[in-house]
């Protein structure tokens, strides 16, 4: 299992607060919250697939069908 | 070994997440989220192994084969309840989390009602 998944998030993390700050100073609020959201969609997609991995993992151990 | 890699990546996704929630508590969230799904995933092949070791013990005790199949589940189902509810608890939603623990246990005793009633009859038959 890579764990590169986890330092991505961290960047884009980081990277979409700063972006937040700079925008929210530059008094444009609502581009500020429509980055945090894209931030958060972004990094929702690359999880989902992973907590697919995991459900689809557990069922086949424990025989859940 | 294996549980110096889980608990060095613990300590880095805590040390991050600790920067990261007080910024953007959204993004930590689905850090946490992450980094469990990692954490189960490093493991998954040792507990394959010992479900399998399992699963051959009981086909050679001759036990019926549908009550380790439903402890099996029962396990699996406990795993996964406890996981969300962990996570929610980690976002501070408490009601969330008691819905999705009510829900987990109801699953299990609802999967658990053939033994209950296999021991039932066990009993009723010893009695006179």
């Amino acid at each position: 299992m890579n764990i590169d998944i986890i330092f991505k998030i961290a960047a884009i993390g980081i990277l979409v607060t700063v972006l937040n700050q700079v925008l929210i100073r530059s008094g444009r609020e609502e581009q500020a919250m429509m980055v945090t959201l894209a931030g958060i969609v972004v990094v929702l997609m690359m999880v989902i697939y992973m907590i697919n991995n995991l459900f689809n993992a557990v069922k086949t151990i424990f025989q859940l069908y | 070994m294996e549980i110096f890699q889980i608990v060095i990546l613990g300590i880095v996704v805590l040390i991050i997440l600790t920067v990261l929630r007080e910024t953007n508590p959204e993004m930590a969230i689905i850090l946490s989220l992450v980094a469990g799904v990692i954490i189960f995933m490093m493991i998954l092949p040792k507990l394959s192994a010992i479900v399998e070791v399992l699963n051959t013990l009981a086909r050679k005790s001759g036990l019926d084969n549908i009550y380790f199949m439903t402890t099996l589940k029962i396990i699996g189902i406990a795993y996964i309840t406890e996981f969300g509810v962990q996570l929610c608890l980690d976002a501070n939603e408490k009601n969330l989390a008691s819905k999705i623990e009510i829900a987990g246990k109801i699953i299990i005793i609802f999967l658990s009602i053939p033994i209950i009633v296999a021991l039932m009859e066990t009993i009723l038959s010893i009695m006179p």
